[in-house]
């Protein structure tokens, strides 16, 4: 299909500038907090990647679609953006192994996107901007009907989301005869984290987000993991006090993202919403345990307050980001818990981390 | 591990003459090193034979030394310098092969030297066919079945064991020498032997034939602490079949799952590891099995490579640059990003944009060429375009060959014969990605061009939305194209060129002006390594059409220099050379330094070089848009070879100030006609000539002026087209065959001076005075295209007189001419009487290797004196050279077996090596005047 006959599509930012475009996806409206991912592959993992509920993706990759999608090759049951902006929208593929376009699956999942869009132009004003809310629209295109409607979105600060995203009931993963039990508190998890437990050996059970640490312990598992997900991690108490708990009860840990959040909050020190989030498949991180560095995949808005890290007698930090600076990673002194505001199990993006999983599993045996 | 301080002087060995396989892009990566070691304050030592590079410039190197690759030279510098390190990645497999020779005579051992960047031992294991496959195995990676051989017997049991399709793949062999696709076994012993005997240890691998994979490259990068990244991902357009370098290819990989790529990335770090535990770059190609996604390894070279260079700048992350800085003990974290300057170097490049990079090919220089492609790789250079869509990226590829094709297509070039576009398919050859479009317009289904091509149906289906496109457009006329349309057509990478064609009866020109009517205007984005993420400062930019523009034009007195395009015979490396000192000196006239350029091999493309790099065809229509953005004070086409130089007439009908001499002048120097007249004026003898546009005028004007004759058609590059005839049936043949080639072309024929000497003079010319930059005589006779000739500094057999006479021809044209710049002047003697052949009012390629020979700063003073900042006297200009220079040509006539070896007025050459002997008494110079004779055709 060629661009030009594509019906226009329109894209507006809370602070009032407009970007025009073409219709990609499902024809209709959708809103959430715009972000931008600088990811070159792996465009179906990042759709339905939980932790993206609630944001429009900006895809900074030129193609998105090329190869299609394929049905093995998601992060959960659905796509989790509310929204995809691209430059060009590939509704053919090559791919043999894929099963349908990203036009069906789109149209399949109800989402909205827009393409067309001078995408390195609207990075580098988010970039300068900061993260705001945004609207795609390829059914109205009156900018005053969409400012209205654009006004209604709550800001992503403060929003609670992982409940929304996380299972109703509780769930096994893996071989039930396998050497380790692993809780496993689904914030938004990744269906990748479940995987890399699963060929480590380890058999997990998912609880529900508002599962508490009483109900968990029940299963008896051998070490806990506190999930990825959507959301502020300062409007989750609940989840706060969990990590507590488990803390409380000096388990193994650990926690990717969320979870890393979760566990500096669980130890007093706070969280914030960053200018602009982390999200693709190149931030470097260095192990300051090891020295040894690693290309890690990243997706957080939010992240731990660096000053409160350094000050805290509680924990230590085990990995830095050499972009910022910023905490990657952290551990509980004189406790087994540890957790990293990356995502090793990746998917999309380097493997460098992995061995993460297996610290994890260590961790388990001791 | 922080810097290793017990190294403070480096020697680089660089890659020698430009052969097919090993380019310019050696120089790029050498001379990235040197600047790179300089900034530690280490002192680098240079080793190269070829003077045209700018490696072996002073403004590089600490102690430059223009002599042979042997391991004799070695020991000289090794004797003369202190040299604690040695740096072999950056000079190809030449300079890996002399540093391994050395190594096993025990040199570097003996002046107690350290090879840095790779270990012998890891070479050994990516060179020997054998051990790679096994390490393969052993760390269970994927590899092809196949078998060693080291004997004829063995090459036929191997073939037996494997079946057909095979490969045969010499080993420790450049470029793919020597191997090929046997699909029958009728074919299998010859191309045995031939392997057999391209490899120096008579060793093939035979190879089962994975035809129609998809074929990829990885760039990676690794210091000594083990931490490896990913610098670009390449994905070929051509699958499994064809060279990587004769294959048109594609960066960032287009087709490929996070699933596919990661484990590709996985086991191209596991390869890396395996080989060695080296610091350095690192390039591993694999292919793909597009049913399976099952992954095998092709090969992996631990050096900086052909792919590095490109991959440098498709993603703005300069490789041999970090490289260095890892071979003398630095981690990339410890290692300052170089283009945000506030992070580091341990990064993996994000791109928001496609590269495609297209090989140029030359077979019209060898007669007689097998042109299809395959193992082994002919082309003889590349250009690179940069977009927003694959599609506009391979247009403006198009664009850049400047094989006249105005850019994927649309321009009337395109084939209508079915039979020959099938064929063409199935046989690749430099033509078949313009036939794959052919095809589509007259209706081949997709699927069938992707049967017989393999080429992966993503690829082609972007080609037919230009077909789609294209008869879209035809409903239209210029005035009613929507504008959203027209948009669409520009983003696609349609040259208003090519728009005007397809809508018949308009021109280029009202194409550009409606375009501009309706608001149409490129952008210009710049290339960051991280999409945009982080705040850059590169200067380094391509254009597009969307909304904003990030090229901030500055307050500054700007001069664009014009560049080269791609390598091709006749017009290399030399012009790259000259690019770059252009740009430096306009810099220190107080100018910002603009280069247009789209050869990713060379230096003039390293953003650091200009003060602002447009990585943009040199067509007229990109040219002009950066200029009207821009508006320099004026634009240099001396140094960019003939390229640049055609841009003149266009420049000078827009009314853009040219910086140098004037366009009317150049147009003297270059109409045959006009040039005449001006030569009887100046009481210059020339030999005589007429022009035809037939066959039967040649006749007449080859009987009035006399057999034999010298035939070429005007406006061409390194003796294109031409040919010397002594008879009537011989003129005929010459003439139809150049007037079908080049239709519209006018044909000149010229009294050739048989037996005569040749020579020739590079000048500068303020207006004023006239300095000769030097003279230089050829061993062989007339005949042999001068870039063919041995030729020697100065002249070591001519009468005074006749240099006189040289010298003063020389000045008295430059004089006539206006020359505000450079101009080189070929003559003939004979008898004693000097006459003049030609004159190029441009930097010929012969400026450079008389630079060096005399280590003199030519190309800056003409630059200065182009520009009106200098005059000549304000320069003292002392030539070094004891004894004499001799320029040596260097053949790739072992890439085309089937080419005849001869030698003529055609130049076929891809590169020189400078030789320094002391006397006319050097055995080597005898020996060479000996044999002046032998390779003239006749």
């Amino acid at each position: 299909m060629i661009n030009y006959t594509k019906l226009p599509a329109v894209l507006l930012l809370e602070d009032g500038t407009v970007y025009h475009g073409k219709a990609a996806g499902k024809i209709g409206t959708t809103t959430g907090e715009i972000c931008f991912n600088t990811g070159m592959t792996g465009y179906q993992e990042i759709f339905t990647d939980p932790s993206y509920f609630g944001q429009i993706m900006v895809a900074t990759n030129s193609h998105i679609g090329n190869y299609g999608i394929h049905h093995d090759e998601i992060e959960s049951g659905a796509i989790k953006i509310a929204g995809l902006v691209c430059k060009n929208f590939n509704i053919a593929f090559s791919r043999k192994m894929s099963d349908v376009s990203i036009q069906d699956y789109f149209q399949d999942q109800n989402i909205v996107g827009i393409s067309d869009v001078d995408t390195r132009s609207l990075v580098r004003h988010i970039r300068d901007k900061g993260a705001m809310n945004a609207i795609i629209s390829s059914e109205i295109l009156d900018l005053e009907v969409l400012k209205e409607k654009l006004a209604t979105v709550p800001s992503m600060a403060g929003l609670e989301l992982s409940s929304q995203v996380s299972t109703k009931e509780p769930y096994f993963s893996g071989d039930e005869n396998g050497e380790h039990r692993v809780a496993v508190l689904d914030l938004g998890v990744k269906k990748n984290i479940l995987r890399n437990f699963d060929s480590r050996g380890v058999y997990a059970k998912v609880f529900p987000a508002k599962t508490t640490f009483e109900e968990m312990q029940k299963w008896n598992p051998d070490g806990y993991f506190i999930s990825n997900g959507p959301g502020d991690p300062s409007a989750m108490p609940y989840a706060v006090e969990t990590v507590k708990d488990i803390l409380a009860a000096d388990k193994p840990l650990f926690g990717i993202c969320l979870g890393h959040q979760l566990l500096a909050q669980a130890n007093g020190i706070g969280t914030m919403k960053m200018f602009n989030g982390h999200r693709g498949l190149n931030h470097p991180v260095k192990n300051i345990i090891t020295d040894h560095c690693e290309v890690t995949s990243q997706n957080h808005g939010f992240g731990v307050i660096p000053d409160e890290v350094r000050k805290s007698d509680k924990v230590e930090i085990t990995h830095l980001n050499l972009n910022d600076q910023s905490i990657e990673g952290i551990r509980v002194k004189g406790k087994k818990a540890f957790s990293v505001q990356y995502h090793p199990e990746s998917s999309p993006g380097p493997h460098d981390s992995r061995y993460l999983f297996d610290d994890f599993v260590a961790m388990m045996k001791k | 591990m922080p810097r290793d301080t017990s190294i403070h002087s480096v020697l680089i060995i660089g890659s020698g003459p430009i052969v097919i396989g090993q380019a310019c892009e050696f120089d790029y990566a050498g001379s990235q090193a040197a600047l790179s070691l300089k900034d530690e304050g280490i002192t680098v030592s240079i080793i190269n034979s070829n003077p045209a590079t700018i490696m072996t410039d002073n403004v590089i190197g600490d102690h430059v030394y223009l002599l042979p690759l042997t391991c004799e030279s070695l020991e000289q510098i090794l004797q003369e310098q202190k040299i604690d390190a040695v740096l072999p990645t950056m000079g190809g497999q030449t300079a890996l092969n002399l540093c391994k020779e050395a190594e096993e005579r025990g040199i570097w051992q003996k002046y107690g030297v350290r090879i840095v960047g790779v270990d012998i031992a890891a070479i050994e294991k990516t060179e020997n066919r054998e051990e790679f496959r096994q390490l393969m195995v052993d760390i269970g990676v994927g590899v092809a079945k196949s078998k060693i051989a080291n004997s004829f017997l063995e090459g036929k049991e191997a073939a037996q064991e494997i079946g057909f399709p095979l490969v045969i793949r010499p080993s420790y062999t450049l470029g793919g020498s020597g191997g090929g696709f046997v699909h029958k076994k009728e074919d299998f012993d010859h191309a045995l032997s031939r392997g057999l005997q391209a490899s120096p240890t008579h060793e093939v691998l035979v190879e089962k034939a994975v035809l129609g994979w998809k074929e990829f490259e990885l760039e990676l990068l690794r210091d000594g602490k083990d931490n490896v990244i990913i610098i670009c991902s390449i994905e070929n357009f051509d699958p499994m079949g064809i060279h990587t370098g004769d294959s048109i290819t594609v960066a960032p990989a287009m087709t490929l799952s996070d699933r596919c790529y990661q484990d590709m990335r996985n086991q191209a770090i596991k390869m890396m590891r395996a080989i060695g535990n080296f610091a350095g770059g690192c390039n591993v190609q694999f292919s793909v099995d597009p049913a399976t996604e099952d992954i095998i390894a092709i090969e992996i070279n631990p050096r900086v490579s052909r792919s590095s260079a490109l991959a440098s700048k498709a993603t703005g992350y300069p490789i041999a640059k970090i490289a260095a800085k890892l071979a003398i003990g630095y981690n990339l974290d410890e290692v300052e990003n170089q283009i945000t300057k506030t992070t580091s170097a341990y990064f993996e490049p994000t791109l928001d944009y496609v590269i495609v990079k297209i090989p140029r090919w030359n077979f019209d220089k060898f007669k007689g060429a097998n042109t299809q492609l395959g193992l082994q790789m002919k082309s003889v250079g590349e250009v690179m375009a940069i977009g927003r869509t694959f599609i506009e990226a391979l247009q403006k590829a198009c664009q850049s060959l400047e094989t006249n094709r105005l850019g994927l297509g649309a321009d009337g070039k395109q084939s209508r014969n079915l039979e020959e576009i099938m064929y063409s398919l199935e046989h690749p050859s430099w033509d078949r990605l313009f036939h794959v479009k052919d095809a589509m317009s007259l209706g081949v289904p997709l699927e069938s061009i992707r049967k017989v091509t393999h080429i992966d149906k993503w690829f082609l289906v972007q080609i037919q939305e230009l077909v789609q496109l294209e008869t879209e457009l035809k409903r239209y006329s210029l005035t009613n194209i929507p504008k959203d349309f027209f948009l669409t057509l520009k983003q696609k990478g349609y040259a208003d060129a090519q728009i005007a064609w397809l809508l018949g009866n308009v021109s280029e020109d009202q194409v550009y002006a409606q375009r501009k009517e309706l608001g149409i205007n490129r952008c210009y984005k710049m290339v960051d390594t991280c999409a945009a993420e982080f705040q850059a400062q590169t200067p380094y930019y391509y254009s597009t059409f969307e909304d904003e523009n990030e090229s901030i034009v500055s307050e500054k007195k700007k001069i664009i220099v014009l560049g080269s395009g791609p390598n091709r015979i006749g017009q290399g490396i030399e012009f790259d050379y000259s690019c770059v000192h252009g740009l430096l000196a306009a810099k220190e006239a107080g100018y910002e330094s603009i280069m247009i350029n789209c050869n990713p091999e060379t230096v003039s493309t390293d953003f650091n070089m200009a003060d602002k790099l447009y990585f943009e065809p040199v067509f007229w229509e990109h040219v002009r848009e950066i200029i009207e953005l821009e508006k320099p004070e004026g634009v240099i086409v001396q140094l960019g070879g003939q390229t640049a130089l055609k841009m003149a007439e266009k420049l000078h009908e827009f009314g853009i100030k040219i910086i140098g001499t004037s366009y009317n002048d150049m147009d003297i120097a270059e109409d045959r006609g006009r040039f005449s007249d001006l030569l009887k004026e100046l009481d210059i003898p020339y030999p005589r000539y007429g022009v035809a546009e037939s066959a039967e005028e040649a006749l007449e004007v080859a009987h009035h002026v006399g057999y034999p004759v010298l035939v070429r058609p005007s406006y061409v590059l390194g003796g294109q087209g031409m040919s010397i005839v002594i008879n009537d049936e011989d003129l005929e043949k010459a003439v139809v065959k150049l007037l079908r080639n080049l239709p519209g072309n006018r044909v000149l024929i010229d009294h050739f001076l048989d037996r005569a000497e040749e020579a020739e003079s590079d000048s500068i010319c303020d207006g004023e005075d006239v300095h000769i930059i030097g003279l230089m005589e050829h061993i062989e006779p007339a005949g042999i295209h001068s870039g063919d000739s041995y030729a020697v500094l100065p002249p070591f057999n001519l009468p005074d007189k006749v240099l006189a006479d040289m010298e003063e021809y020389s000045k008295r044209i430059a004089r006539a001419l206006n020359v505000r710049g450079l101009l080189n002047i070929q003559f003939a003697i004979k008898d004693g009487k000097v006459y003049v052949i030609e004159a190029n009012p441009r930097a010929s390629r012969t400026v450079p290797f008389i630079a060096k020979a005399y280590d003199v700063p030519y190309i800056n003073i003409a630059t200065k004196v182009m520009l009106g900042d200098k005059k000549l006297k304000d320069f003292n200009i002392v030539r070094k050279l004891e004894g004499y220079a001799i320029k040596e040509p260097v053949f790739s006539f072992d890439k085309f077996p089937e080419v005849e070896k001869q030698l003529g007025p055609e130049m076929k050459s891809t590169g020189e090596a400078i030789r320094f002997i002391k006397s006319l008494e050097d055995p080597y110079f005898r020996h060479l005047y000996k044999e002046k004779s032998m390779y003239l055709s006749k």
